[in-house]
Order: C-alpha cells, then structure tokens, then sequence
C-alpha cells in the first residue's frame, strides 16, 4: 500500500483528537475525508507531515518506510509528500517566485526545478504574472494557486491539500481543483479534507467521513454522495 | 565643527561595536522569537578567542619558521576566531535553546542569563582572574584631516564592520540560506513544509550571530587591549537596548540603532560630566522607547502571532 495508517491517535494538551483512526491509500488516487469543523480533518494531514506528534500505538507507513521516524523537513525532503496547510501559510515577504524557490530549497535536481518552475507558471500563469511581487499583496485565489505551486516544488509523491476550496469564488474554484486534477494526471497521490463536501465529492473518487475524530463513513464519491446521513449533514439535505 | 567631527569619529567607532553585537540579538530574535541574553559573553568569549588565536600565531611565528606581516596576522586571527567562535554560539543552542523550542519565552531568556554567567565564570576558571592584553598587531598611526585626527584603528574598525553588515545583509537578500531566515522570520511553523530543517537555520543564525560578535571582540581587543571575563556583561545590555531600539527582528534596525547608541553616548559626553554618560544616554533611549516601543523598524507587539 501507497500510504497506510492505522490507529492514529493525536492529543493536544491532553485533549484527543483523533482516536485511532485508519485508512490507506493506493499510488495516483484521489481521496478525500470530509467533516465538520474541529472533527480532526487538519490534524490527521499534520499527523502525516509529522507537524503533530502521533501518540504510542499508530502504525503510519508510506511507500514501506515508517513515518514516524521522520521529521516534518524529512518527510518533504526525502519522501516528496508536501502538504498545503491549513491558512495556506505563505511567507508574506517572500516574493512569489521566492515561495516557489524556497520549497525547492531541499532538492538536488537543479534542472528538473527550473522545469517545474516552468511548469508552475504554465498550469497558473497568474503567478508567473505577479512573480516578483510579495505573496503578502496577492488576492485569495492567487495565494491558494500559489500554496499549491509550492507543495508542487517541494515534493510530488502524495500531496496533502487542508481545504483547498476555502474561500475561494466558485469560477477559482474550478480552476484550482483542474489545476489539481492536471497535476493528479502527471502522477502526483492527492488526499485533501474539506468542510465542502460536494466539491471534495465530485474531484475525489473515494472518501471518508470523519466526525469527531473517528472516520465513520467510506465509500466511492458516489456512494456517499448518495447517502442518506451525509446528505443530510454534509450536503445541505 | 572640527570638535563635532572628532567626536563624530569616536561615535562611529563605538557605534560599530554595539551594531555588530546588536545584529546577534536581533538576528535570532527574527526567527526563534526569543533574545539570547548569553549574546553579550559570546562577544566577550570571541575576544578572548581572537586572543588565544592571535597568540598562538605569533608564538608560531616568533619560532622564525614562517614570517607572517602583522596585518594578515589579524586577518588570520579575525577568520579563525569567526568560525571558532561561530561553533561556540552553535553549542549554545544546541545545549540552552533548542529543548526550550516549545517553552515559555522567559524559560529562555533565564537560560540565556545562566549561560552568560557559565561562560563568565568558566573563563575566570580557565585563564584565572588576570586580565589579558591583546597583542598589538597594529601600530597606531594618526592622520590629520584638517584638525581632526583619526587613527588608522578606528577606520579599520568602521570599515570592517560597515563591509560586514553590507555582506549579511546581501547574504540575507541574496542567497537560498538568506531566505530561509526570512521566511522563518515570517512563519516559524511553515519553514519545515518546505523540506527545510528550523534546527539547520537555527544553528546557522547563531553561528553568524556569534561570528559576528567575535569581530567585535576583536576590533575591541585591537582598540581597547585589556580583555576581562565581565567586558561582555555591559556591552551586551548596551547592544540588546539597540536592538530593541532598532526594532526585533530587524537588522537594518539593529545595525542603525547600535550607531545612534555610539553617538547618544558620545555626545552626552561632549556636553556631561562623562560619569553620567549612560545615566542620560539610556534615560534618553527610554523616552524614545516611550513613545516608539516597538523601535524604528519593529512591528508593534500585536502584528505577530506565535502559533
């Protein structure tokens, strides 16, 4: 399996916020995991990117290799999962084009960075726009295409989307998630969580439902769409 | 106008080694939010070190196996003593800070005051409660420029230190190192997302840092040769009130407000008895503080958030 986890337990401050949850992944898919505010949708792509400490008793694997004995830096540098976090968490005064250097800060491959920096700038010409300006000025859309042009430098295994919808007007939308869909296409694993669960529904092929930090639901897009509970408390009746 | 000139001299001279130390201060403080108060005894442990390393060369030297000119002995000293030292600020962090990383900040700061002291009274255990001189590696030679005299050790000490903070700060602008301190300063939590260890920057701040108070301890030690284990007890106060002054976090701040320090003192002298020198210079640096807490280039204490 692509990405394995099981029994994943988080706390903060002594206050659980994830009690044993567990899901796995296979190469190239899309998954997502809808819920509702505070049911721990963050905190399990922090507990993957290592950001949170996973408590005794998870079991995390990816690609075979245990990932609790990275760190958050290694788990970019060395297993490519990047992850687009929640508040998106630009460096303001850093120009775009910066953001975009800094996430290839780690890599090796000097060529194949200029490549995807080309790259970038093709599947969001906005950015290649506004390149020398500080991500602090740019406007909501343009911040998200840019986290996202950024997890795309830092690592391209598995690619961590924390609410890439947020905010966002309707025709952004679409054009962040078939940006997000292009860059699925070239090989990169997504797994997002979303408050919007119709928009998470329809990009992704499976997911699941998680509330109150245990995953209650799964099943293809279509299955849950068409469930009774997750209509009612997901996609408004 | 030729008094003013002269003291003007003097100012820019003492104003480099509060901005040299003060950038230290600020540099760390940009990305680990906390204030190394041990700053001020890494200046005076660099002195020391340029001692010991200026020595030993000499004592090389004096065998008659090589003959090195004076001025590449300094040189020498001044390189060595950087990346010594540099180690030093490292150990500091890695052994005081980094297990406080999630701490509160004035578990720190106490840190930073005990360490000061450990390296304070490990120096007195070391070398003993003898002062030590600095070798005089340079021989003062005094120009006159219409009245006003300056030593060719002031200019080395100006110059010196203007190139230093010109080179950081193209270090800083320039380079993919450079900008992971920005960035860090921008958002501490986000630095690791991008596959870029915070301990890799952190160390490497407080390397620069101390090497730079190293240069400091040095330009001291040429100008002012007698060194004592406490000389970085007053002069680290004097440099974090700059950096505060300047704005935490800015180096720009820290390095024009380490300038205007040297001149406050100065020109309080000029015109007081120089035995309330600081009384009136810091009382002056508190009004302004008063009525600018955050400094010249400091974000007021609301703008940032430590998540």
């Amino acid at each position: 399996m692509f990405l394995s986890i099981e029994n994943l337990h988080v706390s903060y401050d002594g206050i659980r916020a994830l009690h044993g949850i567990g899901f796995g992944m296979d190469r190239g898919e899309i998954v997502c995991i809808i819920g509702a505010n505070g049911a721990g949708k963050s905190t399990t792509l922090r507990a993957i990117s290592r950001l949170v400490k996973a408590e005794p008793g998870t079991r995390m694997t990816f690609m075979g290799r245990d990932l609790l004995t990275f760190s958050a830096d290694r788990v970019v540098k060395e297993l490519g999962i990047s992850h687009v976090p929640e508040g998106r968490r630009l460096f303001g005064n850093l120009t775009v084009l910066e953001n975009l250097k800094l996430a290839a800060f780690a890599r090796k491959d000097r060529e194949k960075i200029e490549n995807d920096l080309l790259r970038v700038f093709s599947i969001f010409p906005r950015l290649k726009e506004r390149m020398q300006q500080k991500a602090g000025t740019l406007s909501g859309g343009e911040q998200q295409m840019l986290a996202i042009g950024r997890a795309f430098m830092s690592g391209r295994r598995l690619m961590l989307l924390d609410e890439p919808s947020m905010g966002l007007a309707p025709l952004l939308m679409k054009t962040v998630f078939d940006a997000l869909r292009e860059i699925n296409r070239e090989g990169t694993t997504i797994l997002l969580v979303e408050q919007n669960a119709r928009m998470a529904l329809q990009f992704a092929t499976r997911g699941y439902v998680l509330e109150n930090g245990l995953l209650v639901l799964q099943g293809s897009s279509r299955e849950l769409f068409e469930n009774p509970e997750v209509k009612k408390a997901y996609l408004g009746g | 106008m030729v008094f003013f000139f002269q003291n003007m001299i003097n100012a820019l001279q003492w104003g480099s080694f509060y901005a040299l130390i003060a950038l230290g201060y600020s540099m760390v403080y940009s990305i680990l939010m906390l204030f190394n108060f041990a700053h001020g005894d890494i200046f005076m442990v660099g002195a020391y070190i340029g001692f010991g390393v200026s020595t030993g060369i000499l004592a090389l030297t004096a065998g008659g196996a090589i003959a090195l000119p004076n001025w590449l002995i300094l040189v020498l000293t001044i390189l060595f003593s950087m990346v010594l030292t540099s180690f030093v600020g490292m150990l500091v962090e890695r052994i005081g800070y980094r297990p406080l990383r999630d701490a509160p900040r004035a578990s720190a700061a106490i840190t930073g005051l005990m360490i000061g002291i450990i390296l304070e009274t490990g120096n007195l255990a070391l070398l003993g409660a003898r002062r030590v001189s600095f070798p005089s590696l340079i021989q003062t030679a005094t120009y006159n420029f219409g009245g006003v005299y300056v030593t060719n050790k002031k200019i080395m000490i100006v110059v010196v230190s203007l190139v230093l903070m010109l080179a950081l700060d193209q270090f800083i602008r320039r380079t993919k190192w450079g900008m992971a301190i920005r960035a860090m300063a921008f958002d501490y939590l986000a630095v690791p997302l991008m596959g870029v260890s915070i301990n890799t920057i952190a160390r490497m701040t407080f390397a620069i840092g101390s090497a730079l108070a190293a240069v400091a301890g040095i330009l001291f030690g040429t100008a002012y040769p007698v060194l004592d284990p406490y000389m970085g007890v007053l002069f680290g106060w004097k440099a974090f009130v700059a950096a505060i002054l300047g704005g935490r976090g800015s180096i720009m701040g820290a390095c024009l407000a380490g300038f205007l320090l040297g001149f406050i003192e100065i020109f309080v002298a000029m015109i007081f008895p120089s035995t309330l020198r600081d009384l009136i210079a810091y009382s002056i640096i508190m009004l302004i503080l008063t009525f600018r807490p955050h400094g010249f280039f400091g974000e007021p204490y609301s703008a940032r958030l430590r998540l």
